[in-house]
């Protein structure tokens, strides 16, 4: 991929050309400008900055000011993060809380009538990405972006296989690679943007077209990188019973 | 489905929870002969993706699932099996949990529990694991706001790492015993990317006060602590059930205010024993080798340990 990423402050003007109250503190995103007559929420991680306690406390205590002011306001994951950060002091204070109740206000947020998008515009991994852009009900990318797990020389590390072999690997499997098409692949992602058509328009139309239900297997299965996800959970609907 | 593999009371002995296969927990932790476990192993779903890295599979992808009783009360289950990968979610493994959380939204258990034992997402199939991991923490959200507690049981040699730790994060209620470490970043995974002088791996005594059990009980991260038996984790279970708190608003304006509170109390602070003082420890130091009657004790002393802000 060679197209250079859209930037945050690009985003922003063409969600908001009258002008938006988004700023960035510490590599968070927060705010809203007048979108469609209404009002479209922000939050975000910018310039590939980790997610710790602090951040996720904070970008949380936005959403649920969101879900306070009631109105159906849509809120729009921006995110171009590193992965969570990973310290001996987000650890000892419980950075899985945190991290879970960032993920729980975006849910929540859906469940009361909140629509939530993701959009990956750089990078992103791990719990970082769970939290944010993953805990959305639809995530969309910008070409350019780069979600991964792990990097190829640290699974080579982990699975002890050479890292040319895996490089080959990479090409045709998309259940392991990084890269915003493997997501694409495997159902996390719905869809690449235009960046050549206007943002607003198209994020309008993906609030628009929600679909009712978690359709990630589906679209796994439809696209090839999640071959067997969907038939296994449904087989598992169709089974369970109690004795 | 016939007798227990292992009776413990005829044997006149305790399961361990932390040795015990995820199998030997299920059998000690349901009523007698009650679980029922769907797409078993004699279906042989497995990964399609392990292959290619020349890797063995596992004929239940290292996840069991199924319903059971718990003291009568019908259980949904779920079970990582973490000497298989480290209990890492792949795309089999995970799709078998997603689709028991979904399969409750209709069957509408008293519960449904979740015996974590897992490092978190599988490497060689990280897009599918993650996922589905993302999958499973809107299922047990979709779950809990129609009113059916999830509950997390953590106790396993391969803990609640990763995004296995997210999930459990999500559940109504958690369980933990000593040897049960509920983290986002693994010890090695910290010293590989920060350095030795950030986090030495091999201190195990620094990895169980910062992850442990009784850690994560004392700041409130887990709501009962368990001695590692099946018989204490069935117990606690059965007393998690009852005492959900709801998936809304109220609940989650309330983690953020524990949430928020913890930073401001505990936010400088370089090592757990200095948080367990400020909460009002008088001896930090042996909290750790303390038996389970006498931690049970110190939380009862300790009021913020025990809250509904989850």
């Amino acid at each position: 991929m060679t197209r250079a990423k859209t930037t945050l402050p690009e985003i922003l003007s063409a969600l908001f050309p009258d002008g938006h109250s988004a700023v960035v503190e510490d590599g968070l995103v927060g705010g809203e400008g007048p979108f469609r007559g209404g009002r479209l929420a922000v939050i975000g991680i910018d310039g590939d900055t980790a997610l710790g306690v602090d951040g996720a406390c904070r970008l949380a205590g936005h959403v649920l000011d969101v879900v306070r002011r009631g109105g159906g306001t849509p809120i729009l994951v921006a995110i171009d993060s590193d992965s969570q950060r990973m310290s001996r002091r987000d650890e000892l204070l419980g950075l899985n809380e945190y991290l879970a109740h960032l993920a729980k206000s975006l849910l929540l947020a859906d469940a009361q009538g909140h629509p939530t998008v993701g959009l990956i515009y750089g990078h992103s991994a791990a719990g970082a990405f769970i939290a944010t852009a993953l805990a959305t009900r639809v995530l969309v990318g910008l070409p350019g972006a780069n979600p991964s797990v792990m990097d190829l020389p640290s699974v080579a590390r982990v699975t002890k296989l050479p890292l040319d072999r895996l490089e080959a690997m990479a090409k045709d499997t998309p259940v392991f690679a990084p890269g915003l098409d493997n997501m694409v692949r495997t159902g996390a992602v719905q869809a690449v943007l235009d960046p050549d058509q206007p943002l607003a328009d198209q994020i309008a139309a993906v609030i628009d077209a929600m679909p009712n239900e978690d359709s990630r297997d589906r679209l796994g299965r439809e696209r090839g990188g999640r071959p067997v996800a969907e038939e296994i959970a449904a087989q598992v609907v169709r089974d369970a019973a109690f004795g | 489905m016939g007798e227990r593999i292992i009776d413990p009371a005829a044997k006149g002995w305790a399961i361990s929870w932390y040795e015990a296969s995820a199998r030997a927990r299920l059998d000690g932790l349901l009523d007698a002969g009650s679980f029922r476990e769907v797409v078993g192993p004699e279906e042989r779903r497995m990964s399609p993706h392990l292959p290619l890295f020349d890797l063995p599979r596992a004929f239940d992808d290292g996840m069991i699932v199924g319903s059971g009783r718990l003291d009568g009360q019908a259980v949904l289950v779920a079970a990582q099996e973490g000497r298989f990968m480290g209990g890492a979610f792949g795309e089999v493994h995970g799709a078998k949990l997603v689709g028991l959380l979904r399969a409750a939204l209709a069957l509408k258990p008293a519960a449904v529990l979740i015996l974590f034992d897992t490092g978190g997402v599988r490497l060689q199939e990280a897009n599918a694991g993650e996922t589905a991991i993302a999958e499973v923490m809107r299922a047990i959200t979709d779950l809990r706001a129609a009113g059916v507690p999830v509950i997390g049981l953590i106790g396993g040699r391969a803990g609640a790492y990763g995004g296995g730790g997210l999930i459990a994060g999500t559940c109504s209620r958690l369980a933990v015993s000593e040897g049960g470490r509920i983290s986002v970043s693994g010890p090695e995974v910290i010293e590989t990317n920060k350095g030795a002088e950030e986090f030495d791996s091999r201190d195990r005594a620094l990895v169980w006060r910062t992850m442990g059990g009784k850690h994560r009980r004392l700041i409130g991260g887990a709501d009962a602590y368990a001695d590692d038996s099946v018989a204490a984790f069935r117990q606690v279970a059965l007393d998690l059930i009852g005492r959900a708190p709801a998936f809304d608003l109220a609940t989650l304006e309330a983690e953020q205010a524990r949430l928020e509170e913890r930073l401001t109390r505990f936010g400088d602070c370089r090592d757990a024993t200095e948080i367990w003082a400020r909460l009002g420890v008088n001896d930090p130091e042996a909290v750790p080798a303390l038996a389970t009657a006498d931690f049970d004790a110190l939380l009862a002393n300790l009021r913020e340990t025990t809250h509904d802000a989850r």
